[in-house]
């Protein structure tokens, strides 16, 4: 079952391309199944795990030696997440390029990102990581330039140079800790790094932390993600922003730092410190951007620092926040990114100046945008709030309190942007008469996100936190579990 | 060490020309050096001095053998790179169509 999850999305990609050829609707409706099915199979295996590890050994090559994929309840909670947004990614994308005059040839390329984030989350081989990360990343150059304008081709090969620098990286760390440790699995490598020179793990952490950082989108390595994600496709901006961002950079950071490195105290004070660089140079851009896209791209970078301190408290709560961060960021950002792609086609515009009055005209696109707006901005009861509530305790508990304000403070600029983006945008008194119509099953897709929005605030109840996220969170604090179950011990 | 202060070399090479080059053909050679110093790293990693082919024969007696599994994911490696560079030479074809030059700092619409 396990392999099947990558050979589905990667199987669709091609027989998309063979058959697909001529009727897009095939290609639609192909994409939607898979992804469906894939869903499906995520969460049967999240609900069917109890605390255990799946491990799966390609070719039957036992772990040490060959290949494995490994399903933790953390591996398969980013399933479900990436898999829910690609379901309401594609129930979008059937007006949305019927409007751009697109073809099937979308459809092969976000079936191949989708299996290129799979892989990167469900493997526990470390070359094999990054050649699951490439096949991602290579889908998401070639859907960012899809639309065809000058500027789509300017941020893609923008996002190909740093996107390939940092690959380079990436491979150069895998080869520093292959000579160090003789063995690519990352289960092995964790149990035998105490036994080498603490130095080397700070030397690869720092090429993983560039590397991994940067597709991740941290302050500084964030010169990309603005351009990037305001010039995609809505939906893929989406993508892009709720979820490729997280599983080919904060997901790796975390397994690494975290299952494999141990922690070590040097490394969490780095990304604490990037986390609030990020929270606050991310808002302070945003905060002046008069193109919703932008701004809501610069918002990801901010978010992303949330995610990041999390992290870099290293303490179990801290965690709960970061994971339960990541989920909801992905839930709003996509949503957000959703209400700008419906705005464009209805009105042709994204400058927030040129907007205004929209609550008539598109009401399921403005109150969609104010349950998401709320969200980011952490007003309660939407599960912005509880997320940044968790982190800002998990900061004060930790004795970091100049973090936790900072965070509060991040807030709060994030609410005063939003206002900004309601005030203009949706509740402007600049009159508009006539806006185009925007296809049902886009309506669809925002208002299944919105629900959402609501529907994980829930998590933060005792007892479904204990059945969601907390064996999430258990799954990457336990240093020597993972070696354990995945080696078979 | 001499290979591997070399290989440093060329990686060095790469990201100067990453960062300083202006011209979109020539960024993209700078990212293809970077990723040969990369490779030839691996295979450097993989490299023991007097050491046999990692082929067992019969009658011939097991001493160090070279570590082929470097080698492998070079050429995975290459080959991910040119999917890489094939879609950055038709990405900057497309952005001569566009704007009619191949250098960055007159391809400059998206800022702020």
């Amino acid at each position: 079952m396990i392999p099947l999850l990558i050979a589905i999305p990667l199987g669709t990609a091609f027989l998309i391309s063979l058959i697909g050829g001529k009727r897009d609707l095939v290609a639609a409706v192909l994409s939607l199944c898979s992804t469906a099915v894939v869903l499906i199979m995520s969460i049967v295996l999240f609900a069917g795990l109890h605390g255990h590890t799946l491990v799966y050994s390609v070719g039957k090559w036992p772990a040490p030696f060959g290949i494995v994929l490994v399903i933790d309840a953390f591996s398969a909670l980013m399933l479900i997440l990436i898999y829910t947004l690609a379901l309401t990614s594609l129930l979008y994308a059937v007006p949305y390029l019927e409007s751009l005059g697109r073809d099937w040839k979308f459809y092969a390329l976000f079936m191949l990102m989708l299996s290129g984030m799979t892989g990167v989350i469900i493997t526990g081989d470390l070359f094999n990581l990054y050649v699951f990360m490439e096949i991602g990343l290579l889908a998401a150059f070639a859907l960012v330039a899809f639309g065809g304008a000058a500027e789509e081709y300017e941020a893609a090969f923008k996002y190909a140079v740093m996107g390939s620098v940092s690959s380079s990286f990436i491979l150069i760390g895998i080869a520093v800790l292959y000579s160090a440790s003789s063995t690519l699995t990352m289960a092995k490598i964790a149990e035998t790094l105490p036994s080498l020179d603490p130095k080397l793990v700070g030397w690869v952490s720092a090429l993983f932390l560039a590397g991994f950082g940067l597709k991740a989108a941290a302050i500084p390595f964030h010169a990309w993600l603005p351009d990037a994600h305001s010039s995609a496709p809505a939906l893929i901006s989406s993508m892009l922003s709720g979820v490729l961002i997280k599983a080919l950079g904060v997901y790796v950071l975390i397994r690494l730092f975290f299952n494999v490195f141990g922690a070590p105290q040097m490394i969490l004070s780095v990304v604490l410190v990037l986390g609030l660089i990020s929270i606050i140079g991310g808002v302070l851009l945003a905060i002046a951007q008069w193109d919703m896209k932008r701004l809501l791209a610069y918002h990801s970078i901010s978010q992303i620092g949330y995610v990041l301190i999390g992290i870099g408290l290293g303490t179990p709560l801290g965690l709960l926040g970061a994971v339960y961060h990541l989920l909801n960021h992905a839930l709003f950002k996509g949503l957000l990114f959703y209400n700008a792609g419906a705005v464009e086609i209805a009105l042709g515009t994204r400058n927030l100046k040129r907007m205004g009055n929209l609550t008539k005209l598109l009401p399921t696109t403005s109150n969609t945008s104010m349950v998401a707006s709320l969200s980011i901005a952490g007003i309660p009861p939407f599960n912005g709030f509880f997320s940044k509530l968790i982190l800002i305790i998990a900061a004060v508990q930790a004795g970091q309190p100049i973090t936790a304000v900072l965070a509060v403070i991040g807030s709060l600029l994030t609410l005063a942007s939003f206002m900004k983006v309601q005030r203009y945008g949706f509740r402007g008194e600049r009159v508009i008469e006539k806006a185009e119509p925007i296809g049902w099953s886009m309506n669809a897709a925002m208002v299944i996100l919105a629900v959402l929005c609501l529907a994980t605030s829930l998590l933060v109840v005792p007892g479904i936190r204990e059945v969601v996220l907390s064996p999430a969170v258990q799954a990457v604090m336990a240093k020597t579990g993972y070696v354990h179950l995945v080696l078979g011990r | 060490m001499n290979p591997y202060v070399l290989c440093f070399a060329l990686f060095l090479v790469g990201v100067y020309g990453v960062l300083a080059k202006r011209d979109l053909i020539k960024i993209i050679l700078a990212l293809g050096i970077l990723g040969y110093a990369a490779n030839l790293f691996l295979v450097l990693v993989g490299y023991r001095a007097d050491a046999h082919y990692p082929i067992l024969e019969p009658g011939v007696q097991l001493g160090p053998m070279v570590d082929p599994l470097p080698q492998a994911l070079v050429l995975t490696s290459i080959v991910i790179e040119l999917g890489t560079t094939a879609l950055m030479v038709a990405l900057a074809i497309r952005l001569f169509q566009k704007y009619g030059t191949f250098d960055i700092s007159n391809i400059r619409r998206l800022r702020g």
